[in-house]
């Protein structure tokens, strides 16, 4: 049996923004297994959001990924709005629409970016980055924020958007369009994108489903599966527009999936600005009802779900969230399995991981007294237990 | 002219500041406004400043984030790896003092607490924002390059 060589990876290390923790275990050159650690940035959301009322949540759910900012609050409050029943003004519906489409240019952008900047090829990340900013400017002008929007309430969106407004956005993402089109043919056409990126990490349509993965990741691997078209939300279906798929699996046909779709988002915000009605914005919800609601949201990752309790009272009994990298991060097991180390770097990060967003925490109780077995002194005992019998052993 | 060993650390600190990030639980946010930077639109590398991958290199610390049980240690190791002279910027709101995370079960102490813990004499720059914008960061360098230059 070959010898087995552990690489770290972690946990702050100059590849991703994020502290994570991976074990590549190799084998000469070839990874023969791989192991994902986090909970580096866990926050404690969920309970958070128990001791915050219904109204305030957003704000919280906001910051459980600053990327997808927008989508985890609709995620949220569609959940909301299934407990009270609340018929949604049609014009909220587009405006929401609008911003989470905003949302996902900016969101694909960020990631053709960054791909570019973990190949160590920097002119990729500068050039995208700078057509990206446009984007952020308009969601400014917009909403009031570059990030953290603050857009969706529960019944409603919190502001107008007047019509110079939307006519501005309509007329920046139609000048996305060449820049975008530059981009799609620059990567196509690019010789040392195509080495690097083509049968790389490739994850087939069997492992897609079998590990459960969702959004450009599952698109990029043939699945044809998109919240927006399988059950809609805001006001997608009712505009035209389509599911980008790519059939190979690797990180080219992810990087294609999301380029195409900055395209579709450019399509669906003109079409929006076109058709979107006037009339209220808020539908004035009172009280939540006792109940439980879903949500969920194709976010720039994958679909984003989001489980709400009431009780009657005015704050959330049970919150839960469940973002798109939780099904995405796994399906490391099936892409890096026999790659090169250089190409692990980009295919972990092919997936688009958000581990703000997947961070868990996990409580092992007493199944009869209900008392927590573990407790965080415990396992820094039981950790500094074993350094010290590893010492005596080496 | 002879210039002091001090005189030409001062001169070559303040007009090459090379920058290490950390995140220490932060929502990606601040990450992508810091990332942001380097970028053409705001291009802080006009300034000499740059984005390194190992804290040994680095004379700026940019911390982002809650700092969680989980990376507080770590934050503090990697403060420790960090050569002298040293400046933290602790980036957004949660950096500056947890924000909307202060009451959740994770957190340890603020950022600022935590490397005080480990060096009571840290300069720490706060540059509050949820995220702030990447026009604020600038600023705070700068204040940060009128320190070096000032102490």
């Amino acid at each position: 049996m070959s010898r087995r060589t552990v690489v770290n990876i972690g946990p702050f290390h100059p590849l991703q923004e994020e502290a994570e923790f991976f074990q590549l275990y190799v084998d000469g050159e070839t990874v023969v297994d791989v192991d994902v650690r986090i909970s580096f940035n866990h926050r404690g959301i969920e309970k958070l959001d128990e001791s915050k009322t219904f109204d305030q949540v957003p704000f919280v759910v906001e910051r459980v990924c600053g990327i997808c900012s927008a989508s985890h609050p609709l995620a949220y409050i569609q959940a909301v709005e299934e407990i009270a029943h609340v018929e949604v003004p049609e014009r909220a519906l587009y405006l929401r629409t609008i911003v989470n489409e905003l949302e996902r240019i900016h969101s694909h952008l960020l990631w053709v970016g960054l791909a570019g900047h973990f190949l160590g090829y920097n002119t990729v990340f500068m050039w995208v980055w700078k057509y990206r900013e446009p984007v952020m400017d308009i969601l400014e002008i917009a909403t009031g924020s570059r990030v953290n929007y603050a857009n969706c309430k529960v019944g409603g969106v919190r502001r107008d958007m007047t019509r110079e407004q939307l006519d501005r956005i309509a007329q920046v993402s139609d000048e996305l369009l060449g820049p975008l089109d530059m981009l799609t043919r620059a990567v196509l056409d690019d010789p040392i994108l195509h080495a690097r990126l083509k049968k790389v990490g490739v994850l087939t349509p069997q492992a897609a489903k079998a590990y459960g993965a969702t959004g450009p990741t599952a698109r990029g691997s043939g699945v044809p599966i998109d919240v927006r078209r399988d059950d809609p939300y805001a006001a997608y279906d009712r505009l035209a527009w389509e599911v980008i798929t790519a059939p190979d699996g690797d990180v080219f046909s992810k990087t294609v999936v999301r380029l195409r779709e900055c395209f579709e988002a450019v399509r669906i915000i003109k079409q929006c600005v076109r058709d979107i009605p006037g009339g209220a914005i808020d539908a004035h919800v009172a009280a939540i009802p006792p109940g439980e609601g879903v949500g969920h949201v194709e976010a720039p990752r994958g679909e984003t779900f989001h489980y709400v309790r009431s009780d009657g009272s005015n704050r959330p009994v049970r919150h839960k969230v469940r973002a798109p990298s939780f099904n995405n991060i796994p399906t490391f097991k099936a892409s890096c399995i026999g790659q090169q180390i250089p190409d692990v770097a980009i295919t972990l990060a092919s997936v688009d991981p958000c581990y703000s967003c997947t961070e868990r925490m996990c409580r092992v109780v007493d199944a009869e007294s209900l008392r927590p077995r573990y407790t965080w002194s415990d396992l820094v005992r039981l950790s500094q237990q074993k350094t010290a019998e590893l010492r005596k052993k080496w | 002219m002879a210039l002091t060993t001090k005189a030409w650390t001062k001169w070559a600190l303040t007009r090459s500041l090379w920058v290490y990030h950390v995140n220490a639980g932060a929502c990606n946010n601040c990450d992508i406004e810091v990332l942001d930077l380097l970028t053409p639109r705001y291009d802080i590398e006009r300034f000499g400043m740059l984005l390194v991958g190992s804290p040994r290199h680095a004379d700026v610390l940019a911390v982002t984030g809650v700092c969680t049980r989980q990376t507080a240690p770590r934050v503090q190791e990697v403060y420790l790896q960090t050569p002298r002279p040293r400046v933290v910027l602790a980036i957004g709101s949660c950096a500056c003092g947890q924000g909307i995370f202060t009451e959740a079960y994770h957190m340890a102490r603020p950022v600022d607490e935590t490397l005080r813990a480990v060096d009571p004499d840290a300069t720490i720059l706060y540059v509050p924002g949820c995220p702030p914008k990447p026009e604020a960061m600038i600023a705070a360098v700068v204040k940060a390059i009128e320190y070096l230059k000032s102490a």
